[in-house]
């Protein structure tokens, strides 16, 4: 995985609460066996009505959205989809449990804000497209024109972005834990 | 002070706990279905990582497979050329990896969430994974059960581990008995409209309470499944006799001694009196009536006595702005009874609610009664042992002399990856969960329903409760 440590870009505002994976990228393109060329499939319904906001603003890396951002199916393809179209980091109040782990796996930054800063991003950008948003892994924080805010991320999960490391490279250093650990599971559990 | 039952599950899980590091947890069982895993397997070769417990993962084919072919069907019939690859995939990846599977055409084929515990591997106290949100189902059985990502697949493949934050706890605790005429999944339908898509997030729930002792195992599985729905990471019910009970004897459940060990060891699974949950839901058993979803998420529900809700009644704001996209997402004006919501198809299927209890409840409203005219209505087994028990019961001929198509087992309807799905401004009343924009089929309308209203529903061609139906004449 290629390091995150800071990001600079554009931003698109999009203004909807409840984004669920079906619409960040819906089932058809599912079939797919390869973990690339998601990005034409990415809100590919929404993209089909020129005023949403991906016809307006081209370019944007950082993209701004409503509550609950990546709820639903488990679908890493998402990421895939947002990463493949550009994008570097997604702003929302609240992201979907499995959205945001995959997010942390795939290179694509979650980063969680109080809705009042993402609306206050969202107005910046609506503005201003060309407006610059930065993205501060080591320093935790989001930058644009009059806003700095902090946000929230485990200190080991920061070290993992900034460092690009592979995490079952991480987890198969501790190889004899785990061996250890299968020694003594009990004998009653299933094998298939 | 005491522990909860997912407390418990956790750690004794626990491979590696390190200060500042996510633990590192054993998982049990990782099911494996076709859409999730090609780039996981393709992960591990490129890495030259070997699969390192082949005989704790289990896969099955359920997403693509056409539901309206012969049994003996292969992967030739499969006529999209896209799925087809995907379905081979599959199958050479488990070849190749040695991973038990359960193709189309087998006896043992099904929805992933289905065959698990019906072949009994699905059992208190494991950790089960899948490259599926709905693996939540599994928590019925009181595992800690939950869907990932295709990059956790892989690392479950390499590792057997899963590094995991600790999540909150919460407990859902529902008082009295359901009454009559309601089911399962009119309780969870009722709990996410209170909750909200994210009222769960962060949080293992833990459903609890006099409704959920006195549920089957399948009412179980239908809660929990949705479990993700509130943004749950997972659901569970304490194991207990109910649960003992639905797992003695199944193929893979344990046997003699250890049949014995296990159900002593599953019965220290419990929350202890004075263990304290992060967050706690209360509900009334006793106040639930049949449940419909009006909007394009599964929180926008309401009682199916209840009229669509005008958006101008919600605070402004991001929840009010969904609900009137919602309505015009799915052709309805606020302030309409919702009996009076007319469908053209209905879907009895899915991992929700594709189960031998369903099929009977279903069936049950469907004797002596038929599909109205002008509604596609289809019944799909969530498996093919499903679809036998159905049909040495009966319950085939009910469906098909209703009117109903009897189908394969798969995921069908329930999402449109395979021949299965609306067409654009199409309607549905449907047994599964997620009654997302396109979800059915590109530009297709759900109703979120349990199988008796779907089987009403199916009978009338409008949203409808089996109480509203006048009886069946009997005799000549
Ligand atoms: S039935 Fe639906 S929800 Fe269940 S596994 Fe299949 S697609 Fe997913």
């Amino acid at each position: 995985m290629d390091p995150f440590t800071t990001h600079t870009g554009t931003a698109a505002a999009l203004r909807r609460n409840d984004v669920d994976t079906d619409q960040i990228i819906p089932s058809d393109w599912l079939k797919r066996v390869q973990r690339t060329g998601f990005g034409e499939g990415l809100f590919s319904e929404w993209r089909q009505d020129p005023s949403f906001v991906l016809n307006r603003v081209q370019g944007a890396s950082v993209l701004l959205a409503g509550e609950d951002f990546g709820t639903g199916s488990s679908r890493e393809h998402a990421v895939w989809a947002l990463t493949d179209f550009g994008f570097r980091a997604v702003v929302s109040p609240r992201f979907g449990d499995i959205f945001r782990s995959n997010s942390l796996k795939g290179g694509l930054l979650p980063v969680q804000l109080p809705s009042d800063v993402v609306a206050a991003l969202m107005d910046l950008v609506e503005a201003d497209p060309a407006a610059p948003v930065t993205v501060d892994l080591g320093a935790r924080e989001v930058r644009a024109e009059g806003i700095a805010a902090s946000f929230e991320l485990d200190d080991f999960t920061r070290w993992r972005l900034m460092e690009g490391l592979d995490d079952i490279g991480l987890t198969l250093r501790h190889e004899a834990e785990i061996s250890a650990f299968e020694q003594q599971r009990p004998a009653f559990l299933p094998h298939v | 002070m005491g522990t909860t039952l997912a407390e418990k599950v956790w750690e004794a899980h626990l491979v590696r706990r390190a200060e500042g590091e996510p633990d590192l947890l054993y998982i049990d069982l990782h099911l494996v279905h076709e859409v999730t895993s090609p780039q996981a397997f393709d992960g591990l070769r490129l890495a030259g990582r070997p699969l390192r417990r082949p005989d704790l993962h289990l896969a099955t084919e359920d997403h693509n497979v056409p539901t309206d072919l012969l049994a003996d069907a292969g992967t030739a019939d499969i006529a999209d050329p896209v799925s087809r690859v995907q379905v081979e995939t599959l199958r050479r990846n488990c070849a190749e990896f040695g991973v038990r599977l359960h193709p189309m055409g087998d006896a043992g084929q099904g929805i992933v969430h289905v065959i698990g515990p019906q072949l009994g591997v699905t059992q208190p106290g494991m950790t089960i994974v899948c490259g599926d949100s709905h693996t939540s189902t599994h928590g019925a059985f009181g595992a800690l059960a939950f869907g990932i990502g295709t990059s956790e697949v892989e690392h479950v493949m390499a590792t057997q581990t899963l590094p995991l934050v600790r999540p909150k706890t919460m407990a859902v605790t529902v008082e009295g008995s359901l009454p009559p005429g309601t089911t399962p999944k009119d309780l969870v339908l009722a709990l996410i409209a209170q909750v909200g898509t994210g009222g769960g997030q962060g949080h293992v729930v833990e459903y609890r309470g006099q409704a959920f002792e006195e549920m089957s195992m399948e009412g179980r599985m239908t809660v929990c499944n949705m479990s993700i729905e509130w943004g749950a990471r997972a659901g569970m019910v304490a194991p207990d006799d109910t649960t003992f009970a639905y797992l003695q004897g199944r193929p893979e459940a344990p046997q003699g001694d250890d049949w014995d060990a296990a159900v002593a060891s599953w019965r220290t699974l419990r929350t202890d009196d004075d263990a304290a949950f992060d967050k706690e839901v209360v509900l009334d058993a006793t106040t639930i009536t049949p449940f419909v979803t009006w909007g394009t998420n599964p929180a926008q529900g309401v009682p199916l006595g209840d009229v669509v809700p005008d958006p101008q009644s919600l605070p402004a704001g991001g929840e009010r702005d969904a609900a009137e996209r919602a309505l015009t997402y799915m052709g309805l004006t606020a302030g309409t009874p919702l009996r009076e919501v007319a469908v053209d198809t209905v879907f009895l299927g899915s991992c929700t609610n594709a189960r031998m209890e369903d099929l009977r409840a279903a069936a049950d409203v469907l004797r002596g009664r038929r599909v109205a005219d002008g509604v596609r209505a289809i019944v799909v087994p969530g498996s093919m042992l499903v679809k036998l028990q159905a049909e040495q019961e009966g319950l085939d001929r009910v469906f098909t002399d209703a009117g109903f198509d009897w189908r394969n087992a798969g995921c069908s309807m329930c999402l449109g990856m395979n021949p299965d799905t609306l067409a654009p401004g199409e309607r549905s009343a449907s047994t599964s969960n997620r009654n997302f924009e396109g979800r059915q089929g590109r530009g297709g309308r759900t109703h979120l329903v349990s199988p008796p209203v779907a089987a009403a529903t199916a009978v009338t061609g409008r949203l409808t409760a089996p109480a509203d139906l006048p009886p069946v004449q009997t005799g000549a």
